[in-house]
């Protein structure tokens, strides 16, 4: 360790709840990696595109008369905070790609602004990814990825796509942008899978 | 470089906060012992990295304030919130150490030694302070060069730097000391057509402060008439 | 909040042993030429991002890894660096 910085804290504290070095923030830090997009509810849409080339798409009204879910979940965040006790409002991916006609493996998730990130298919499944349009009750703030974005609690944050736009299913995985830049592949907190090689 | 002092700026330095002052209720300047420090351009800014006790680490830029041959100085301004700014001007004291990684920063820099061209400084909040590095250098150094400051700050009492800005021009933006000439209120064009060098002398301009400040401000300059490749940029997010 | 390359210039610095803020390089999405102190950076991300001041392009990234910087240069076309 190096120079310690007398009485300098910084914002995190430490708990048992947390997954390797991580700290809990009580905040809700943006991280950016580039301009954030403004986009309206009546443009917004989303698709899911198959192995096949099937194109799967729903506007903002399809998606709010679909049943919702409310996740209360931890996040966790490569840059080591992570957040207790998170509400969200969102769809889940299973109701989602209940009536996708799908054999692959991977997702490559992307964003509008240009952003993507890779996860296989199976992390979407069985009550784990939502598509969320809500955080505390209130519709989900641009700088915070709305006006949806992915959900994946179980990854580590990147993973959880801000202005989430669509999702390729494939036979291959393709890496996204963290991913190519080297961070890992998975992704998984509890391994502490944060860089390449992990 | 020699390569001693490449190195120097390679990795990250111990430093030891030798003296800390008050600017202002809000302000205070940081100056720091760093054995080996290689020297600093007016304009360059640092790394500054705090450790705390459980190894979390937290890591901001910090422009000098000091002239160059003087002893490294930061001057700090507290960020309600903030996670380093509060340490740095409320908890640290003299004797407490940081890390350090610089001097870097090639492109905000002023020397002597440029080709005449009237200079202007436009600062917003904490953004004054590495162009009073470069003042100060200008003034010690004796320089020719027709140069001007202009500071944008909230109100009287969180001007930094008094004594050295007295003559300059201050923009107060939300109370202005009693008597003050013009209304608080943020620079525009009219402020800038009187007091910013014309085009036509092809002046020079480093815009320093919030990333909000500097991308209004180097607005205003291009709407004024001066070249984009004229107005130095840095933004502190 | 983005703030300007030459904010990056202390983990350029680490990265390429020398100052790099006045190397120009070339946008790989759109041609634009320019100091890399002018890029528009992100670096409250999980690593520091670079992107073209014309057309947003991602130029380059550096991620902080233990023990190594991770460098992914696939934005640009050209990086030209005074000697
Ligand atoms: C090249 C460079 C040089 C800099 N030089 C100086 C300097 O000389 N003096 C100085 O005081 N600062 C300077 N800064 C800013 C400094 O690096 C930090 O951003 C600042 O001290 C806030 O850090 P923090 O950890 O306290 O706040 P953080 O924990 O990073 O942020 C807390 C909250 O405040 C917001 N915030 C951050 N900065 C500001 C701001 N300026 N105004 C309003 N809200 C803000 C954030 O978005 C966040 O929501 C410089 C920045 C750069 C890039
Ligand atoms: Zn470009």
């Amino acid at each position: 360790m190096s120079v310690i910085s007398q009485g300098f804290q910084g914002r995190g504290r430490r708990d048992d709840r947390l997954p390797p070095g991580q700290y809990e923030t009580h905040d809700f830090p943006v991280l950016s990696a580039g301009p954030t997009p403004y986009i309206s509810v009546d443009e917004w849409q989303f698709t899911i595109d198959t192995e096949d080339g099937a194109r799967h798409t729903w506007s903002w009204q399809d998606l709010m008369a679909l049943p919702k879910s409310t996740p209360h979940v931890d996040i966790h965040c490569v840059t080591r905070w992570s957040k207790f006790d998170t509400d969200w409002e969102g769809v889940s991916l299973d109701v989602l790609l209940e009536d996708v006609e799908s054999a692959a493996e991977y997702a490559l998730v992307s964003s509008y602004g240009g952003y993507t990130t890779n996860l296989p298919l199976e992390d979407l499944l069985d009550g784990k990814a939502w598509i969320a349009y809500a955080f505390d009750g209130r519709p989900l703030a641009p700088e915070h990825g709305g006006p949806a974005r992915l959900l994946v609690p179980h990854l580590y944050f990147w993973k959880s796509a801000k202005w989430v736009r669509g999702i390729r299913l494939l036979d291959q995985d393709e890496p996204g942008f963290w991913e190519t830049a080297g961070y890992h592949n998975y992704g998984d907190p509890w391994h502490e899978q944060r860089y390449w090689g992990d | 470089m020699a390569p001693a002092a490449l190195l120097q700026r390679l990795t990250w330095l111990p430093a030891v906060i030798a003296e800390a002052r008050a600017e202002t209720p809000q302000a205070r300047t940081l100056v720091l012992d760093v054995p080996g420090w290689p020297g600093h351009r007016a304009g360059q800014h640092v790394d500054v990295r705090l450790t705390a006790g459980d190894g979390y680490q937290a890591v901001r830029s910090y422009s000098l304030a000091s002239a160059p041959g003087e002893q490294p100085a930061i001057t700090v301004a507290r960020v309600a919130d903030g996670e380093v700014s509060p340490y740095l001007v409320d908890v640290a004291r003299p004797g407490d150490r940081v890390e350090i990684r610089g001097p870097v920063g090639g492109y905000f820099v002023w020397e002597p030694a440029m080709p005449y061209r009237p200079v202007l400084l436009v600062g917003g909040g904490s953004g004054v302070v590495p162009l009073r590095s470069i003042l100060r250098h200008h003034r010690q150094s004796a320089d020719p060069t027709p140069m001007r400051l202009v500071y944008s700050v909230r109100a009287p009492e969180l001007v930094i730097y008094r004594e050295e800005l007295q003559a300059e021009h201050l923009v107060y933006t939300r109370t202005t000391p009693p008597g003050w000439p013009r209304p608080a209120g943020h620079i525009d064009q009219g402020l800038l057509r009187e007091v910013a060098w014309p085009p036509v002398d092809s002046p020079l301009a480093y815009v320093c402060g919030p990333t909000a400040f500097v991308e209004h401000l180097s607005g205003a300059l291009l709407d004024l008439g001066y070249r984009a490749g004229d107005i130095r940029t840095e933004r502190y997010g | 909040m983005h703030v300007d390359g030459n904010a990056a210039a202390g983990l350029l610095t680490q990265v390429f042993a020398r100052d790099m803020t006045g190397a120009h390089g070339t946008c790989g999405s759109c041609g634009h030429n320019g100091p890399l102190a002018e890029a528009v950076v992100y670096g409250e991300a999980a690593g520091t991002v670079f992107r073209c001041p014309t057309c947003d392009n991602v130029l380059m990234t550096l991620v902080e890894a233990p023990g190594r910087i991770l460098a992914r240069l696939a934005g640009l076309r050209w990086l030209a660096v005074p000697i």
